[in-house]
């Protein structure tokens, strides 16, 4: 460096081409390499194990007790998949004259019903007239125990 | 027949950040709903049955907040967090259509279907897709053109038998004719109010008349911006899918690099370059922008390596056109769609919803004009005396999340977990 030979009374050159300073970003490996080396994976990912389809997927919190029959708490967290057609017998989050439902669904022989899985609620059969659709197909359900 | 039809696709969601709010509150299905600028400020989205009780677009709330409230219109707050994650759900489902697709705002995206089987099925399908499994309604128009894709939106908006689906090329010659002959000349992409007075002066009142119009004449007294759209609307392609500072909408810096990018760090240092200069230029011709996307892309004539390309868009609650503003929001979309693994061959930032810096509004409460212009102002001055980057902003902002008046925010139901929707 020549910082000596710059006069104090007069601006300064700036360098206009960066000077890149690299750092080196990985460890050097000494000794034996590893023996898992060969076997490495990624890690499980809950993600790829209860998400199917991503863009379709949202999250709901649960309240009430209509669904404790299939473990299913107030509380707990579900997953719903839009794109899944859903299916008698399916647990689906229903809208029902403009309000969620998490129910089971029904449909047989022309006849469509939200079944509660808790003895207390009746079923609910789905009339000419009632508002009512699918919004989509509950998919998991998720309750942290710690 | 020489070579294919190019069947470009426009996907437009309908009453975007509307129908957002929709999703998760379907008491509201038939009910008429605004969405407000920031602060509570003006509407920025209306359903149709808020149109349909007259409620203008841009319109101050507080002007006709008596009125509406009286005609039972729900207002929100713009809830950015929802909006963005729904976009990127639904620019996400359209880009499995076709490996070519350009995500040109939050709520539209361009997909080249040329060439595709069974082309009208699969038009019905995305329009179907979407909306199954989003919950967002969109209207699908296909052309020859970028302008052609545009208009035959329109039409699949606005005429109830297309069903939201609409094709320009499944059109003869004179039903092509016949309809454009029908569509006003501001309804042409690229067209605004200003120019649509002058065009109207000259005789040229539909789009029709636009496309047939005399094309040194038009070159001469409205410049080449007007002859390209004229050269679309003849089928001509003048604006490519990538192409999208099309009408001086939007700023675009992107670049494939000089070798695959497997570290986010390099990734962010290219970014920053892209911003600044990207900035720059819209400080140059006095614009503030606030809308930014950021993409990543792999290489993809390499097929034999693992593919990712992720875009991600973000509406700022605020317009700006500080480099440390935009940097910051850059890098926070890019650490969030950054996946180790992939070797990235080409990385873009671009700013959209570009605005006069006059027509800026500033918000009350947030404390956002400790203006850096003048910091901005020398920036530039270096960049232009001693060249290009000597000087530009480094990775050292901070997110942060921006106060504003938003008493009528919905929950960001998607984005954060004690704000799940409830069922």
């Amino acid at each position: 460096m020549q910082i000596a030979e710059v006069p104090l009374n007069e601006p300064v050159q700036v360098q206009s081409n960066p000077l890149r300073l690299d750092v080196c970003s990985w460890s050097v490996q000494a000794g034996f390499p590893s023996p898992a080396a060969d076997h490495q994976s990624k890690r499980l990912d809950l993600n790829d194990h209860l998400i199917k389809n991503k863009e379709a997927t949202f999250i709901f919190r649960v309240t009430g007790d209509s669904m404790t029959g299939v473990g299913i708490y107030a509380n707990d967290t579900v997953l719903v998949d839009r794109s899944i057609e859903a299916k008698h017998n399916n647990l689906v989050l229903a809208v029902l004259n403009s309000e969620f439902t998490l129910k089971r669904l029904y449909k047989r022989g022309g006849v469509v019903k939200l079944v509660a899985e808790n003895p207390i609620y009746p079923a609910i059969v789905i009339k000419e007239g009632d508002d009512f659709q699918i919004w989509g197909v509950v998919t998991a359900s998720i309750r942290k125990t710690w | 027949m020489a070579g294919k039809v190019t069947q470009l696709a426009l996907v437009d969601c309908n009453s975007f950040y509307c129908s957002a709010e929709r999703v998760f509150r379907p008491d509201l299905k038939t009910t008429p709903i605004v969405v407000l600028s920031n602060n509570d400020g003006c509407i920025v989205s209306r359903t149709a049955e808020a149109k349909a009780l007259g409620i203008k677009m841009g319109v101050p709330w507080f002007q006709i907040k008596d009125f509406a409230e009286e005609h039972g219109v729900v207002a929100f707050s713009s809830n950015y967090e929802l909006y963005s994650d729904l976009s990127n759900r639904v620019m996400t489902i359209l880009s499995s259509y076709s490996p070519r697709s350009e995500v040109y705002s939050i709520d539209e995206c361009f997909v080249d279907l040329t060439g595709t089987p069974r082309l009208r099925d699969v038009t019905y399908e995305m329009h179907e897709r979407v909306l199954k499994w989003t919950g967002i309604p969109v209207g699908v128009g296909v052309g020859s053109t970028k302008t052609l894709a545009k208009l035959a939106n329109h039409v699949a908006k606005t005429h109830p038998r297309s069903k939201g689906v609409f094709n320009f090329n499944d059109l003869s010659i004179t039903q092509q004719e016949k309809l454009l002959r029908q569509i006003p000349v501001d309804e042409v992409w690229g067209v605004g109010r200003k120019l649509t007075k002058r065009l109207v002066s000259h005789g040229v009142t539909t789009a029709y008349d636009l496309k047939i119009a005399n094309t040194a004449v038009l070159r001469s007294e409205f410049g080449v911006v007007m002859e390209r759209t004229q050269r679309e609307l003849q089928g001509i392609q003048c604006i490519d899918l990538e192409d999208m500072q099309a009408p001086k909408k939007q700023m675009l810096r992107s670049r494939s690099f000089g070798k695959p990018v497997t570290n986010l760090h390099v990734l962010l240092d290219a970014l920053s370059v892209f911003t600044t200069s990207a900035v720059q230029a819209l400080r140059e011709q006095h614009s503030t922008t606030s809308l930014i996307q950021v993409f990543l892309m792999t290489n993809r004539h390499r097929q034999d390596q693992p593919q990712y390309n992720p875009s991600m868009v973000i509406p700022l609650p605020t317009a700006t056109n500080d480099t440390q503003v935009v940097y910051q929001w850059v890098s926070h979309l890019a650490e969030l769609m950054w996946k180790d693994g992939y070797a990235y061959a080409k990385a873009g930032v671009m700013l959209g919803e570009l605005a006069p810096e006059s027509n800026q509004q500033f918000d009350l409460l947030e404390p956002r004009q400790r203006s850096n212009s003048k910091l901005m102002v020398a920036i530039d001055g270096l960049n232009a005396r001693f060249g290009k980057g000597c000087v530009r902003v480094s990775t050292g902002g901070i997110f942060s999340e921006w106060g504003m008046k938003q008493q009528r925010k919905s929950p960001a139901y998607t984005t954060s977990w004690s704000h799940l929707p409830v069922i």
